[in-house]
């Protein structure tokens, strides 16, 4: 099974000379072509700041000299930290213009792991933001010797810093001016060296094991990538607005702010904190967008406690009209088109509902909203979409430069993660595991030939993600290749598929489904206290705690309820055929969740063996035994019974 | 007494200081000088007299008897708002901010002793008063990134945390472009980490910027790692003055402080 793309446009031609190869080149290029015209605005001291992109390659320039004065050269890397901010972006393009490889770090990182990554590179140049910053990488110099240089940016507060290697920012161009003057051809002499297939960046990877994975990506990679991106999606203009405020670290931000800057050359905007970023860009009012899930989940609570706080008739009018604006989506979404009186009414709410509160989130002017990294839940999709935002998935890797599918217009099909883009070819392999081939697939990890020969297998990208092909021909991503279950018979399952369908319900407020080597999936379910506490209520049904309520008859046949309907919807080897409330909450106190609230399925597995075994052994109930530790020292141990209920398939 | 004249590198010299209000005396012949780009601390008992010599300084309460010398000059007759003229600022022990008005308006509002254009020329903000007033915003603007209160800029100061407020009455204070700060327990009810943000801005006025600062603070941690000099205050008269290694040391010090045992116990060990 192969997908290939569907292209709006044809995709680039192939590159001829005098055409740039790398992102340096494309700065020079842009420098001539927009001249004068806007590349970054930073707010600063309340204002916006203008920076054309001639100053834009001024200061790269500056950065690129002076970083070679220093001792900077082919193949080095440098490492930079801080908020997004323009100066980033000169450092990241002077290395790359010496043929060196910029590497942004989460600015939230410990001094430990920024030690680890630093001595992992090998980096002998270093950027700080700010004394903050500065701080973490000295104290961690003792371990770090091949650190020449920390360069500063923000000197606030270090007037008595006296270490040799530190550099204030201003100096390392004052340098790069002063070669400039000297020799004003180097600068283009030393562009022009560079080669498509130069390593340009190393990007940290998403991944949630120890040792650091670094992704090498050229600019052939990151170039291709902006290239057959825009080849299928036509939104993006050069009169266009963007706001940079997700960290640079991330390939999200390294690809639009980077590289589809320099192709398209639309104007990126920093805001002046990360504190002000929401009003900064909402003055703004940026024409499309690029975020992680959280972001957008982020955004609906922040609308929904919003309502809560307005009057009956706006919280009225508001229910009604989401619930309209839904519904409306979910016709579209099966390529159903909309009778004359839906359309009328949907202009009307646009009006009075749906607008107002785009134009709360600055996102009135928006053409598109894509959402990157995991695939948003449909209740979020469709609120947003209801709203009138061009909400969109991304499916893509680090490895792959950012992006391999993407939603076409008129296509959101809310489950799938999108049609691949130009010159991108996905298939699936023999165990359902996702594969993609394009020019922008990566050169390897850095330093690492094992994981690197894990991942690249004949010119085709492993992504670990398990997944599917759409009849539609858009992929399908259900889970990690790792959580995938494998029952008894062989049959292969993405738990995570079924777990937000439960999930979706009011009542659960989280599920894991077990199973692996079993002849059945059973699913460990947690009530939602509130909601179901709430239910119970308007059932006249009392109860103490959650142990008591999670174990109560009408709930457990509330659950075994909504666990039926679920089945419905699934194929049959897919259902759930017992099932359990837990007595308590999954918690990352209990180290059963991630702090972002994912399962840690390998430990809640682990933990509940005795429970899961009683689910496949037959048992009508499970005793359990826990320990509590209050505060004033006191232990109790309590034997909570848990019912564990069979669901006819 | 030396080192009380005016000299070149004195800001400010205070003398023989007294004042009594019918017949309850709260500041007592008190004299003492700040050096240029000195950080003085003043310590004391509650009701020891401390804000009342900053209130005779910039000028709320006028002495009965002695001299204030600012910048070489007689102060002690002047009133308050021509000292700030002068270029004595001062933040307050209880906030003194407008509460209606958001934190960029208070800030502003110190910088109204700058400003020429009359009502008239304000309100038509036109030419020249409108260059006018984008230079003072350059300023406040500038007093807002030293800070970092740039998500505040537009919130009312009313509905603002208070250790965001006392950032803002700083803020003001600064927008004056002081010669002499006075700073009034700029920490009182301050988080821990407020109080370090706060004592970051208080070193660098005076490592970057220079500025004469005198502080009145409970904290003695903070007055301890601060100030360059103290004066200890008790009943209106000045007991001891000194760097503050010396200070902590100092029996009176301590009998004011904890009570005669300890001061004992202390000039034993000392």
């Amino acid at each position: 099974m192969t997908t290939r793309a569907v292209l709006d446009r044809p995709p680039a031609p192939a590159r001829t000379t005098g055409v740039p190869a790398t992102i340096p080149q494309w700065l020079l290029h842009n420098a001539e072509r927009f001249g004068d015209r806007v590349a970054f605005r930073e707010k600063e001291f309340g204002i916006w700041q203008e920076i054309t992109w001639r100053q834009y390659l001024d200061h790269a320039r500056a950065c690129a000299l002076g970083l070679e004065a220093l001792g900077l050269g082919r193949g080095d890397v440098i490492m930079l930290i801080g908020d997004n901010r323009p100066e980033l972006f000169y450092l990241a393009l002077g290395a790359q213009a010496l043929g060196a490889v910029s590497c942004g770090m989460y600015q939230d990182s410990l001094a430990e792991q920024l030690a680890q990554l630093i001595d992992f590179s090998g980096a002998r140049f270093i950027f700080c933001e700010d004394q903050e910053q500065t701080d973490k990488v000295l104290e961690m110099t003792p371990r770090l010797p091949q650190v020449e240089r920390i360069i500063v940016e923000d000197w606030r507060g270090m007037w008595r810093y006296h270490q040799p290697q530190l550099t204030v920012f201003h100096d390392l161009e004052a340098l790069g001016r002063e070669a400039h003057a000297r020799d004003p051809q180097r600068f283009a002499t030393l562009v022009a060296e560079g080669r498509a297939d130069d390593m340009a960046l190393l990007c940290q990877t998403s991944g949630t094991t120890a040792m650091p994975k670094l992704a090498m990506l050229s600019h052939r990679n990151l170039l291709s990538q902006a290239e057959n991106f825009l080849a299928v999606e036509r939104h993006i203009g050069p009169r266009d607005e963007f706001v940079s405020y997700l960290p640079f670290a991330w390939i999200g931000e390294q690809m639009i702010s980077y590289s589809l800057h320099q192709r398209v050359g639309f104007t990126v905007n920093f805001p002046e904190e990360p504190e002000t970023a929401q009003r900064d860009f909402r003055e703004i009012g940026p024409h499309f967008t690029f975020a992680p899930a959280r972001i957008y989940e982020g955004l609906h609570s922040a609308v929904s406690v919003r309502i809560l706080d307005a009057g009956p008739l706006r919280q009225a009018l508001y229910g009604a009209a989401m619930r309209f604006g839904i519904r409306c989506v979910e016709l579209e979404a099966e390529g159903r088109s909309l009778a004359a009186w839906r359309r009328l009414i949907r202009g009307l709410c646009s009006w009075t509902v749906y607008r107002p509160i785009l134009d709360k989130l600055g996102m009135t002017r928006m053409k598109v909203a894509w959402n990157g990294g995991a695939s948003l839940g449909p209740d979020y999709h469709k609120f947003f979409r209801a709203l009138g935002l061009n909400l969109k998935q991304i499916y893509g890797q680090t490895e792959i430069a950012g992006i391999s599918c993407v939603h076409r217009d008129g296509q959101v099909r809310f489950w799938t993660m999108g049609a691949p883009i130009a010159q991108t070819e996905v298939k699936l392999s023999g165990e359902g595991e996702i594969l993609s081939r394009s020019p922008s697939v990566f050169l390897g990890y850095y330093r690492n030939p094992e994981a690197t020969a894990g991942a690249l297998r004949d010119g085709w990208l492993y992504s670990g993600d398990y997944g599917t092909l759409d009849p539609s021909g858009d992929i399908i991503m259900f889970d990690r290749m790792g959580d995938v279950i494998v029952k008894a018979d062989g049959t292969r399952v993405a738990p995570r598929v079924i777990e937000d369908m439960l999930k979706f319900t009011p009542y659960i407020q989280e599920a894991m489904v077990v199973g692996e080597g079993q002849p059945y999936l059973a699913a460990i379910l947690n009530i939602d206290m509130r909601n179901v506490g709430k239910w119970a209520e308007d059932r006249g049904l009392a109860y103490t705690s959650y142990t008591d309520l999670s174990q109560k008859p009408e709930v457990l046949e509330l659950l075994r309820g909504l666990v039926r309907e679920t089945n419905a919807r699934l194929q049959p080897e897919w259902r759930i055929q017992r099932l359990v409330s837990l007595y308590k909450e999954f918690h990352p106190d209990d180290e059963e969740l991630t702090r972002t609230r994912k399962l840690r399925r390998g430990f809640i597995t682990d933990r509940y063996r005795d429970l899961i075994a009683a689910i496949y052994g037959g048992a009508e109930h499970f005793q359990a035994v826990f320990t509590v530790r209050y505060e004033d020292g006191r232990v109790v141990e309590l034997r909570p019974v848990m019912q564990i209920l069979s669901v006819e398939s | 007494m030396g080192s009380e004249l005016p000299l070149v590198d004195t800001v400010l010299t205070v003398e023989r200081l007294t004042l009594w209000f019918s017949g309850l005396v709260a500041i007592d012949g008190v004299s003492f000088s700040l050096r240029a780009g000195e950080l003085l601390g003043i310590i004391g008992p509650n009701g020891a007299g401390k804000t009342s010599v900053l209130n005779c300084i910039n000028g709320f309460y006028h002495p009965q008897t002695g001299r204030i010398l600012f910048a070489g000059r007689d102060i002690t007759r002047l009133p308050a708002h021509r000292r700030a003229h002068r270029g004595i600022g001062r933040t307050f022990q209880n906030i003194a901010l407008y509460p209606g008005m958001s934190a960029l308006a208070n800030i502003m509002s110190g910088r109204l002793i700058h400003m020429r254009g009359g009502v008239l020329a304000g309100g038509v903000y036109w030419g020249g008063a409108e260059r006018e007033i984008l230079r003072h915003r350059a300023k406040v603007e500038e007093i807002i990134d030293f800070l970092e209160i740039e998500e505040h800029r537009s919130h009312r100061v009313a509905e603002l945390p208070y250790g965001i407020q006392k950032k803002v009455e700083l803020g003001r204070a600064l927008a004056m472009e002081p010669a002499l700060l006075l700073l009034d327990e700029p920490m009182a009810g301050m988080s821990a980490e407020e109080k370090a943000d706060m004592a970051r801005y208080i070193l660098e006025l005076r490592e970057v910027r220079g500025l004469p600062m005198i502080l009145i603070e409970h904290d003695m941690g903070v007055i301890m790692d601060l100030c360059d000099r103290l004066i200890v205050m008790d009943y209106g008269k000045k007991i001891a003055e000194g760097p503050p290694q010396q200070i902590q040391h100092h029996p009176e010090v301590i009998r004011a402080y904890l009570g005669e045992e300890h001061a004992a116990l202390a000039g034993e060990t000392a």
